[in-house]
Order: structure tokens, then sequence, then C-alpha cells
């Protein structure tokens, strides 16, 4: 049953990557890739992350893709009519990247066997379980991306305002 | 067995949400027209009550327009992906106890999930995809403003109504819907909104913000009709434009019955338990008649509200979302987070 669900959700998550890197009209490919984040949040369901699924839809489909999309309907943006042309920054760095990735897969699909991961334990995946870890083992680390969003938080209101004094 | 219980729910559910749609169609024109002192639709059977059926039968034969310049695909879908995600948030309602029927324990709501609260925000907040791409792919201006407008709104009231929410799971210290519910029994006032969580003001910010995520008067902006014809479903026609209808209308069930659930005691009748018969089919349809009546009560609401305030101007609503709500939530979370830290409030 499990593997069902995560053999479709991964043919769909290749699908709309590839629909997100292909398609010419920014709209698509913008619905495509919150399509995409919604089904990453279905296999994070399928491994018994409950809450960090929820969360996934809330915050990345539910509300990042949606502005992303006002964005791109405030700009009115057309369909691109042609491909741009790759420079030679990308012909370089793309086939690295590529491979990089690939290799980085590989050795993670070569040395993982289904015993090398622990047993989930009780209440995996239930927002009590992800409190206690963030709060009590991460609290500082917890403590220091707040700080950084807050940071970045002002730091975009200050250039945004920096013309009107 | 526990699929076939399941699946009873979720076909009762789904039926009954939809029998309450037309009926709150009638509801809405017979209300709106005796508050402002005409009959309303008064022909199609006794006080017109067939009226959704005629409805119903018009929207089925109406001519599907589809405009020339149309994004095909997502004009098609985005009155699909309004009805999904409405239906999909109210899996999470508990609308009655924990029942027995033939030895077998049936709680009486569909998804008991741990993080129940998150996924009706998650449902909701794809809920705006069909308002956008509804609005974008009309290819009008008059639509394409109304989903501007709607993306807008929606996103800068999910914040206020998320905070207020917050400040009830701090109190009851649990995300799972019927859990809430059942911490709120006994007399009314151990209700969130009275002595359970002094949550009134939260109660406030969660209506408000409600009326705006469900786009209906005073926030109707993005289909402001003085404005913008319809808004984003100008362009729709026959069954399409139903499906928009349908999906408002659900989603202000939903958002009452999330309400209702947080801080209004869910089914609970909201009498000292004492006084209550031993459990069994009375108690347990009174809960039920209970929570349904609690229900119409915010859907009269809704209307009510509807023909008596005016719209909003659009920086009002800004300002009313980002200077008003926003600030009073946060201050009741804060006022909230305190009084659970010294154990004064909570379950």
């Amino acid at each position: 049953m499990e593997l069902i669900a995560f053999f479709v959700l991964a043919l769909l998550l290749v699908a709309s990557a590839l629909v997100v890197i292909t398609n010419r009209n920014p709209v698509t490919c913008a619905v495509a890739l919150a399509f995409n984040l919604v089904a990453i949040a279905g296999v994070y369901m399928v491994l018994d992350a409950q809450f960090i699924g929820l969360l996934q839809v809330i915050v990345y489909a539910g509300a990042i893709m949606v502005l992303i999309l006002f964005v791109i309907m405030l700009l009115n943006l057309r369909e691109e009519e042609k491909p741009h042309p790759a420079g030679t920054f990308q012909r370089v760095l793309a086939p690295a990247a590529s491979l990089l990735f690939a290799v980085v897969i590989g050795r993670a699909l070569f040395l993982s066997a289904p015993s090398s991961f622990p047993e989930k334990a009780d209440g995996f995946g239930t927002a009590a379980s992800i409190g206690n870890e963030l709060f009590m083992r991460f609290y500082y680390p917890f403590e220091a991306i707040s700080l950084l969003l807050v940071v970045a938080m002002i730091g975009a209101v200050l250039l945004a305002k920096r013309d009107v004094s | 067995m526990e699929i076939l219980i399941n699946f009873v729910k979720i076909v009762t559910v789904f039926s009954l949400l939809m029998l309450c749609v037309s009926i709150m169609t009638w509801v809405e024109r017979r209300l709106s027209a005796i508050i402002q002192y005409r009959l309303g639709p008064n022909r199609v059977g006794p006080w017109g009550l067939l009226q959704p059926i005629a409805d119903g039968v018009k929207f089925i034969q109406k001519q599907d327009i589809i405009p020339a310049e149309a994004h095909k695909l997502f004009y098609v879908l985005a009155p699909a992906l309004a009805v999904v995600p409405a239906l999909c948030a109210f899996a999470v309602i508990p609308f009655g106890p924990t029942v027995e029927i033939f030895g077998t324990k049936v709680p009486f709501v569909i998804l008991d999930l741990d993080g129940g609260l998150l996924w009706a925000f998650a449902a909701t907040g794809l809920g705006v995809y069909a308002l956008v791409l509804a609005g974008w792919s009309s290819n009008s201006k008059f639509s394409l403003i109304g989903g501007l407008r709607s993306s807008a709104q929606m996103i800068s009231y999910e914040l206020p109504m998320a905070l207020s929410v917050a400040s009830v799971v701090l109190v009851s210290g649990t995300l799972r819907p019927t859990q809430i519910v059942e911490q709120q029994a006994g007399s009314f006032l151990h209700w969130n909104i009275f002595g359970g969580g002094f949550q009134l003001l939260g109660f406030i910010l969660f209506t408000v913000a409600g009326y705006a995520e469900t786009n209906r008067t005073p926030f109707d902006l993005p289909e402001a009709e003085g404005e913008l014809v319809a808004g984003y479903h100008t362009e729709y026609s026959g069954m399409r434009f139903a499906a928009f209808f349908m999906a408002e209308y659900i989603n202000m069930m939903t958002s009452s019955a999330l309400g209702i659930t947080l801080f209004l005691g869910g089914w609970q009748l909201g009498l000292p338990t004492r006084w209550l018969p031993e459990p069994g089919w009375v108690l347990w349809g009174a809960q039920i008649l209970a929570f349904v009546l609690k229900m119409a009560f915010f859907q009269f609401l809704y209307v009510w509200v509807r023909w008596t305030l005016p719209r909003f101007r659009y920086d009002q609503l800004m300002n009313l979302g980002w200077k008003g709500l926003l600030p009073l939530s946060l201050a009741n979370l804060a006022v909230t987070a305190i009084l659970v830290a010294y154990d004064l409030v909570g379950h």
C-alpha cells in the first residue's frame, strides 16, 4: 500500500518538476511547482511525518506559491516566445552540478539498506514529538533561526522604505 | 468493516453538506428579502422551498461558455479546485460524540488526525488557487483584479485567523479537534470562549477573519459587483459558476464549524454533566442536534451580516487586517501564553 502510494507520488513529483522547467508559460510553471510541493507533502505523509507534511502544504503551497503566483499575475507576464540562450557560465556549471547530484544520489542508493534505518519511535511525526525536539534539544538553533528571520524581515522593510524618507 | 463505516460517514457528510448548500441558497434569498422588506422567491413549491431544485435544473441546462482567449485547462480546473479543498477541510470536524453501534465504537468525525487543525488550514489554504486561477485564466480584466484581490485578502486574513486558533491550541495543548471538544464538556461556562480559555477576543477575531476568508460581505471584494461585475467568476456560466457558489457555502459551513469546535464546545450541550442522561441515543441525538443548531445560528449570522453591512474599501480592508486584527491577535496570543504559563487557564 505504502509502496503504491510512493510510486504514484514519485511519478507525479517527477512529472510536475519536468513541467516546471520545460513549460514556457510562467503561470503553468508556478501551478506545477505548487502541485509538486503538495506531492512532496504526500511523500511526508507516507513516511508518517504528518506534522511536517501538513506544514509543507500550509507554508509552501498555501502561502509562498500563492504570493509567487500573485506577483506573476501582477506583472502580467506572457508566454516566452523562444528559449533563453544558455551562456558559457551555464554550459559549464549545469553539467558539473548534474554530475555532482548524480554522484550524491548514487552513493546514497548504494550505501543505504533497509536495515540501516532505525525503527520509528512512539508518537513519531506528531506535533508533540516535534515540539519537544525543537524546544528541548534544538532550542538554540531554533532561536538563532528565528533571529535570522527577524533580521531578514527588518532588512526587507528597510530596503522597501528607502525612497520614502 | 472500518472501510465501510468510513465510506458511510463520507457519503453522509457529503450529501448533508450539499443539501445544506441548496437550503442555504434559499435561506439567503428569503432572509435577505425579509431584511429588505420584500418577499423573495416564493413561487416554486411551498414558501419557495423548491427554488434550489429549479436553480439546479437551470444551471445544468445553461450553455457552458469558455471565452475564446481563456487558458482552457485552468479555466476548467478552477471550479473543481474551489469545491474539493472546501469539502476536504470539513473532514476533520467532529460533528458528534463517539457512539456505539452494535458494539462497534464509531466516532462522528471522518478524519481523526493528530494535526487536524493544520489539515483544515492546509485545505483552506489551497482553496485560494481556485480564485486566483479563475481570475487569471478568464483573460478578462475584471476577473484578473478579482483574482489578485482574493489572493492578497486571503493571505492577509489567514494570519489573524491562525493566531487566534493558536491561542486555543495553547489553552488546550492539542491540535486534535475531537480532543478539543471533549475538553469543553460540562457547563457552557467551560467552553473555550468563556471560562475554558477566556478566548472571547480570539473568537471575535476568528469570526471576522473567517468572513474575510470566505469572501463574504463586508469582505467580498474579490467579487464586488459594483466595480468588478462579478470579480473572479465574471466569465463563468452554468454549473461551473454554480461550483464557485457551492464552494463559498461549504467554506462558510466549515469556517463556522471550526469556530464552534474551537470556541463554543463543538457538539457539547453546554449543560453540567450531572444533568445529562445516561450515554445512549437520547444523549447522542441531542448532542448532534446541538451541533446542527449552533451551525444553523452561524449560517443565519452570515446572512444577517451580509445584508446589514456595506462592503469595505480595499485600503480599509488591508488596514483592518494588518493594523487592526493582526496586532490584536498577537496581543491575545501573548496574554494567553502568559496565562497558560502561570497555569491560570488551560485544560
